[in-house]
């Protein structure tokens, strides 16, 4: 009986298969895509200074997105995290409505109450704070598609620090917010960067909502789709390539940070 | 004197009912009790840890019921001992230190002092991943002590230790105890660990409190049904311990480990006598001849009163058992016990 394997049965190749399809579903296109345009045209788009503008406004946009929801979205996923209310479900239903609806219909509720018709919308451009067509409304947009990530994935961190760690560092003497910081924050570093990574990953793919409370100035998915219609696929292209290339080079070494083997970061 | 005062505790589907205690300074309390009967959360309510519905909890005459945990001066060691995974020995024993007063020359000497007492010195530069059961409950001991609290609660501090190293353990934490002058209130549904340790003790049962006082005084005079059969055992004997040995009245008795005292008590449950007509041919290692004293109806059962040597061994046996036995007031009969049913204090 040496040697011999048991035999694979039918669902091994039934998971196999589907693994093979979902992976070629996904990586044909991108590789098609990124094979596309030449050297040469590829070398001639990044020396555009719009296009250059559009990258650069799309990676600075989704940073600074993924840092609000840094500082908005923390305390709160610790809350949910910590504790047990009535109601508590529709709270965290309420929290992924932005992940359900249509990317357009948020850029127009945020201009329904971005404009002169609401209060909101007044008070801020008594402010002098301008959304429509400004970084700002981009900012706002990216961080509304963008915080369900973050707050969805730092609550599960949360959640994996026993609280019994933060209880016995109470009963030392550290007061609930210096326990935060010096337990319950570095325990769960690598979901908070994983967070970012969620919602800043979320926020530079945003287009549908982007065009419609800020067409100008025009971050990189707005470019592409504005030489796509202008131009045609062959001007388009390269913009995409750049795009799709200069994320995958951040997320990846991000998730290398976070996702290191062996350390709590 | 720490005193807990009509403390309520109402939570979903649990609650600590009007729980009065009064713990001397410097005493070994253990709070006994089976699962679930609400033990942890009356620590954590002592602890500031639980919300309190009412009541009053007192340290040393002053009142820390609206207190929050951390200006309470209360240490806790849990179960799973809790150390923080993100930091070496050394900074997890320390962790406390910057909330009182720092890292003074004083608590640098508290820190040698126990490193030195809970043989931990070879742990420092690691992390609690890669540390043994028993040692994370000895870093853990180090981490609350060193702060120096005036009371310290441990959860149930031995369930997750090798029984094999819990003797061991037993003995330092009581060490540990006498030393540092620090109330320890202990949480256990042991009764033996409780025998080997509590100076006094309160058995809980359903978030109330049933019995308190001195541990001989709840195993002698067990105040309700669920307290005697809690602390069911009616042998004690005073006993002399030499090795694993306990001579008592003459008679040498096996114990399953070895005591830390040179004198103490043994007890023995009486279900877990077993008798029968002829010397049993077993690995039990306590088996004596003896006579029959009495024989008493207890309903389900029958408590037979055997006399071995000068002692009285009380044995609790089924009513199909004593008919089988044919066993009557003067007749000969063999008792026999393991020597880990023998429990010593």
């Amino acid at each position: 009986m040496t040697g011999r394997k048991p035999r694979r049965g039918i669902f091994y190749w039934i998971c196999l298969a589907s693994g093979v399809l979902v992976m070629a579903f996904i990586l044909i296109p991108l590789i098609r895509l990124m094979s596309e345009p030449s050297f040469e045209m590829m070398k001639q788009t990044i020396l555009d200074r719009d296009v250059v503008r559009s990258i650069w406004l799309s990676i600075y946009t989704s940073v600074a997105a993924a840092f609000i929801s840094f500082l908005v979205g923390t305390p709160f996923a610790y809350f949910l995290a910590r504790s047990r209310f009535r109601g508590k479900r529709i709270v965290e239903s309420i929290i992924d409505i932005p992940i359900i609806i249509p990317h357009p219909v948020v850029g127009i509720a945020l201009i329904s109450i971005a404009g002169s018709g609401h209060w909101i919308g007044r008070a801020l451009s008594e402010l002098g704070i301008r959304i429509m067509g400004s970084v700002t409304g981009i900012i706002l947009v990216l961080t509304f598609v963008g915080l369900p990530f973050y707050i969805d994935t730092v609550k599960n961190g949360f959640e994996a620090v026993p609280p019994k760690l933060e209880k016995v560092s109470r009963s030392l003497g550290a007061s609930m917010i210096q326990t935060f910081f010096k337990v319950t924050l570095p325990l769960s570093a690598r979901s908070i960067l994983g967070g970012l990574i969620m919602c800043s990953a979320r926020a530079i793919s945003e287009f549908g909502a982007v065009i419609i409370i800020a067409y100008h100035p025009m971050n990189a998915p707005v470019l592409i789709y504005e030489r796509f219609e202008s131009y045609g696929l062959a001007y388009s292209l390269p913009v995409c390539v750049w795009l799709v290339s200069l994320c995958l080079v951040l997320f990846i070494a991000l998730r290398m940070l976070a996702f290191r083997p062996g350390r709590a970061l | 004197m720490i005193k807990i005062q009509h403390l309520t505790v109402d939570l979903p589907g649990f609650s600590l009912l009007d729980v009065n205690l009064a713990i001397r300074e410097n005493r070994f309390f253990v709070l006994l009790g089976p699962t679930g009967s609400g033990k942890t959360v009356l620590l954590e309510a002592i602890a500031g840890l639980k919300r309190v519905t009412s009541g009053r909890v007192l340290i040393h005459d002053r009142d820390v019921t609206a207190l929050p945990p951390e200006k309470r001066g209360i240490g806790i060691v849990y179960q799973d001992c809790s150390l923080f995974p993100h930091l070496t020995v050394t900074d997890n024993i320390n962790y406390g230190l910057r909330y009182h007063g720092g890292e003074t020359d004083d608590a640098r000497m508290r820190f040698d002092s126990l490193v030195g007492v809970l043989n931990i010195g070879h742990l420092l530069k690691r992390k609690p991943g890669s540390l043994s059961g028993g040692e994370l409950q000895r870093v853990a001991l180090a981490r609350a002590l060193i702060i120096e609290p005036a009371v310290l609660l441990l959860d149930e501090p031995f369930s997750a230790i090798d029984p094999a190293f819990r003797v061991e353990l037993q003995k330092l934490l009581k060490e540990l105890q006498r030393s540092s002058g620090v109330t320890f209130i202990m949480v256990t549904h042991s009764f033996s660990e409780a025998l080997s340790l509590a100076d006094s003790a309160a058995i809980i049962q359903n978030g109330r409190i049933q019995q308190e006082g001195d541990m001989m005084e709840i195993f002698k005079k067990p105040c309700s049904a669920f307290v005697a059969d809690f602390v069911g055992m009616k042998n004690i004997f005073p006993a002399r311990f030499t090795g694993t040995l306990a001579e008592v009245n003459g008679m040498c008795i096996h114990l399953g480990i070895q005591p830390c005292t040179e004198r103490g008590y043994i007890a023995i449950r009486p279900e877990d006598i077993v008798l029968s007509r002829s010397h049993l041919d077993s690995s039990i290692r306590n088996s004596f001849r003896g006579v029959v004293e009495a024989v008493t109806d207890r309903g389900f059962t029958f408590e037979v009163n055997v006399l071995s040597g000068d002692i009285v061994f009380r044995s609790l046996v089924t009513r199909g058992a004593l008919i089988d036995l044919g066993i009557r007031d003067g007749n000969e009969i063999f008792i026999s016990f393991k020597a880990t049913a023998v429990h010593n204090f």
